[in-house]
């Protein structure tokens, strides 16, 4: 049988688009993405591994990955409570929380990063507060976490919103006439509608925070196998004209950014699926 | 009207009432949401502009009233004149061979114009140091030919571009693959040329979300710190964008100079929402319109 | 303009839509294609306008061999299953839109197009809606929208994908009767696509009946359904009992005698499948005659214009579905559960070799 690469169709200029987009893209993220990798290949194997295990790095992971995960969980939970509110509530002000939870979407990162250093440093609105029971987020690995919650907060929000929108209120009312309490209801039909969305949601903020760089360089204090978190650590090494340094720890965060990106694609294909059998 | 939508809200309470929690577990979720909320939006917001104004209105346009401050601006606004236009017709030409045809590899396609999105913003610039830098790639060809890419205009103009390339296309495929292709056939059976197919029927039918994506795709462009941060070079006057020049203000603990050009990119991220939600809800009044009748 | 479908064969992958169909239309006719879902009918009807193009075979236009011709080169009208309105622009403006977008020397004045708008909204009867939007419109009104704007650039052709398959059961008849008025008016050559038998029957001139990608029958409405060419065509134009029997010496279900023809000769025994329509069965309440086939009668509907008896078969213990007139029932005076014997007054014969 003939291969066949596309379906006909009478619609003109499929050539000419889809070959601009083929070009742009190569030219603006394939090659340049590529030059990384062909740029760690002259590494061996050895070299390449001693300078992604420094104690530094291996802090600068700990950090990045931790705070992110706890900030992702952290958005799952508030994520999934702001979504449910603003779908299944009727209160005042609920258009302008709607259109506000993307905020930080929309807002620069450094506008970000400043605002939240201000706001939590121990002369601030929330931190001089904070500082009488003795916790200080500015300058210490707490503040990466706040930042790196803050812009993640509208991934769960705006994955978990449409599906719970688009559930039907039919299978509520049915598990109700089936003598289900609104928390078995709750546990046994709604909870696994929204996994699959949520998983998502939860799994788009993590890979957006570990990635994160502005929001955080300003509340986190940069201390050394402290508060350093690895894309400012490549930042340093970068600053420092150690070009292959930083692009070995570019690799590892590249990987670890595709692995996230197949793994939302997947999540995202499940739920889809799941959407289509019913 | 009122009388009508009293009747419907009884009617939502009504059936809401079988399907709903107890008031009091109501208010606790609210009252979660909005602590939550406050915490992390409203208090930021209301800071930027508190600390913005904290010396008086003065003060707060003292801050652009230098040169270093326009000329950051004024770059700001030039790398995003470039990069949004050249991602507003790439993302129109993606949606259009995306959207409109079938032909293998289209999942690879879209895969790689989200990248960017997934991609660390620090790494977004290293990859155009490493092809351009003077130790790239290219560095001594540019460095022979007295071309400068990175630490200067073409570098933060590229970078921008990786960072802002998925935008304008995301909020295109979706909607134009639910338009489907029936009015594009429609109107080359009625004789229109491929032109006229595009500027009269495909358009109009857009336009709306290209308006949208074009805008957010600025937000973004004047607003991207970390790859811009790498590719720039920080040269004041010459190479600093507004974002830059935030950073360099708050490390020389100049505060209301930092918030007063942040609030500038803060107005711009709230039109940006209001765009939004006002481009949402004429879609929705539109397949209100359309079901309604059907 | 008369339209000639030579030999066309269309796959989508694997699959074949259209297997070596040839087609003829007279320039004026109304023909309809017919058929189940997925039985090519909208693939010809696409192939036609140039949507799409043949893998084998050619298509003539008055003559004229067009299959290479691009959509624009054809002059053809095609209305859309789902209108495809532009739904930016108001009714006059999808109207206009295929005079609008002609070259500059072709294009007609602003107050040329405009009159003729008036003059098509007025023969669709939509001419107080011209500044209205299509999502104001109801679906039989949006559908009548589509055929103005169709026929506006004064095509020579003019093709309906399922019309009225998106309409309800009223506005559907409305809307085909008039149909059928307004090509008596315009004397355009127009071929429809239908899944519906009856809107098939009562529009066309002709009706072409195809199933998974081949040309069952052509004919005039009352030549499919009298005499139907094959089992699918005879079980999809309207309702049908199926007799499954076995011929045995020649002799079948109504007794008849058999000429076996030389093909089936050499099967010693063969099935047959009788096809009777509701209508063409007769009951008496005694028996007249030896080949009458004795039935008890299960079920009686009598609403509607005809009474509908549902009979249960001595023989096989099959359902039969009867179909009598108000007169004739009253005569006989069936209740549940009387004996009956029937009599096909017409019936098809159709044989299958035994497996």
């Amino acid at each position: 049988m003939r291969l066949i690469l596309k379906q006909p169709s009478i619609l003109p200029g499929f050539g000419l688009t889809l070959g601009f987009t083929v070009f742009y893209l190569s030219l603006i993220v394939l090659i340049p993405l590529s030059g990384l990798f062909i740029k760690t290949s002259a590494l061996s194997w050895g070299q390449f591994w001693e300078m992604i295990t420094t104690s530094r790095a291996i802090a600068s992971y700990q950090l990045t990955f931790g705070a992110s995960l706890i900030g992702a969980l952290i958005n799952g939970l508030f994520g999934s409570i702001i979504a449910w509110v603003l779908v299944r509530y009727r209160f005042p002000g609920r258009a302008f929380i709607d259109a506000l939870v993307d905020l930080p979407f929309a807002l620069p990162t450094a506008v970000a990063g400043i605002t939240l250093a201000a706001i939590y440093a121990s002369n601030g609105w929330l931190g001089r507060y904070l500082d009488l029971f003795g916790i200080k987020v500015a300058f210490t690995p707490l503040g990466v976490l706040v930042a790196l919650t803050f812009i993640g907060l509208p991934f769960v929000v705006r994955t978990v919103q449409p599906v719970l929108q688009d559930l039907d209120k039919e299978v509520e009312e049915a598990a109700t006439t089936l003598g289900a309490n609104r928390w078995q209801t709750f546990l046994a039909v709604i909870v696994p509608e929204l996994w699959p969305a949520l998983l998502t949601g939860i799994a788009m903020a993590f890979a957006r925070a570990v990635g994160e760089y502005g929001s955080v360089i300003f509340i986190a204090g940069n201390m050394p196998l402290k508060s350093e978190i690895t894309p400012l650590l490549i930042m340093t090494k970068l600053e420092q004209y150690d070009y292959t340094g930083a692009t070995a720890l570019g690799v590892v965060m590249l990987v670890v950014s595709f692995v996230l990106a197949l793994a939302i694609n997947l999540l995202q294909w499940w739920s889809s699926a799941r959407h289509m059998n019913q | 009207m009122s009388v009508l939508s009293t009747t419907a809200d009884k009617d939502l309470q009504w059936k809401d009432a079988i399907t709903t929690e107890s008031s009091l577990v109501r208010r606790l979720l609210i009252g979660a949401a909005a602590l939550h909320l406050t915490l992390f939006l409203l208090i930021p917001l209301g800071a930027i502009f508190a600390e913005a104004l904290k010396h008086g209105v003065g003060a707060y346009f003292d801050s652009f009233a230098n040169e270093d401050a326009l000329a950051a601006i004024r770059l700001t606004l030039l790398v995003a004149a470039i990069a949004v236009p050249l991602n507003a017709l790439f993302g129109v030409a993606a949606a259009w061979a995306i959207a409109k045809f079938d032909f293998v590899g289209k999942q690879v396609l879209i895969s790689l114009i989200d990248m960017p999105l997934a991609v660390s913003p620090v790494i977004s610039g290293l990859i155009y140091v490493l092809l351009f830098g003077a130790q790239g790639w290219l560095g001594p060809w540019l460095a022979e030919h007295d071309i400068k890419v990175i630490f200067a205009l073409p570098g933060i103009v590229l970078a921008t571009i990786f960072v802002t390339v998925p935008f304008v296309a995301r909020e295109l495929i979706p909607l134009m693959q639910a338009q489907g292709r029936e009015e594009e056939e429609a109107a080359l059976t009625l004789g229109a040329s491929g032109w006229q197919m595009f500027a009269r029927v495909t358009l109009p039918n857009i336009k709306w979300s290209l308006l949208y994506g074009v805008i957010l795709c600025n937000a973004r462009a004047m607003g991207e710190f970390g790859a811009v941060s790498v590719v720039s070079g920080h040269i004041r006057g010459l190479t600093n964008t507004m974002p830059l020049h935030i950073e360099i203000l708050y490390n020389e603990y100049n505060a209301v100079a930092a918030f007063s050009v942040a609030s500038l990119l803060t107005l711009l991220a709230l039109v940006t929402l209001i765009a939004k939600t006002l481009i949402e809800q004429k879609a929705a009044s539109h397949h209100q319109r359309k079901s309604g009748q059907s | 303009m008369s339209i000639q479908v030579d030999h066309v064969t269309k796959k989508f992958g694997a699959f074949t839509v259209l297997n070596d169909v040839n087609l003829h239309v007279r320039s004026g006719e109304l023909i309809a294609l017919l058929g189940p879902s997925g039985c090519g009918k909208t693939t010809l009807l696409r192939i036609l306008a140039g949507l799409e193009r043949p893998d084998q075979g050619r298509i003539f236009l008055h003559g004229t061999e067009v299959t290479d011709h691009r959509i624009t080169e054809r002059q053809v009208g095609f209305v859309f299953q789902h209108y495809a309105l532009f739904r930016h622009m108001t009714v006059a403006d999808n109207v206009a839109f295929g005079l609008t977008v002609k070259p500059r020397a072709q294009r007609p004045s602003a107050a040329r197009i405009q009159e003729k708008v008036e003059e098509l909204l007025t023969l669709v009867q939509l001419q107080a809606m011209a500044d209205r939007y299509p999502s104001q419109l109801s679906g039989g009104q949006r559908q009548r929208v589509a055929l103005a704007r169709a026929l506006a650039v004064e095509p020579k052709l003019l093709l309906l994908d399922e019309p009225f398959g998106a309409l309800d059961a009223k506005v559907r008849k409305e809307l085909r009767r008039w149909l059928r008025r307004l090509h008596d008016e315009l004397h355009i050559t127009g071929i429809l696509v239908t899944h519906d038998q009856e809107e098939a029957l009562e529009v066309a001139d002709r009706v072409v009946v195809m199933h998974q990608g081949n040309v069952e029958q052509i004919g005039t409405p009352d030549e499919v359904y009298e005499n139907p060419a094959t089992p699918f065509v005879y079980q999809f134009l309207g309702d049908v009992n199926v007799f499954h029997g076995r011929m045995s010496q020649g002799r079948g279900m109504d007794g008849e005698d058999r000429t076996i023809t030389p093909e089936w000769e050499h099967f010693p025994e063969e099935r047959e499948v009788t096809f009777v329509r509701p209508h063409d069965l007769e009951l008496s309440v005694s028996r007249t005659s030896p080949t009458q086939l004795e039935a008890t009668v299960r079920f009686v509907n009598t609403a509607g214009a005809r009474v509908h008896l549902e009979l249960e078969s001595k023989e096989s213990s099959e359902l039969i579905a009867v179909e009598l007139t108000r007169e004739r029932y009253r005569e006989l005076k069936l209740q549940p559960g009387n004996v009956v014997y029937l009599h096909p007054k017409q019936l098809q014969v159709f044989k299958v070799p035994a497996t």
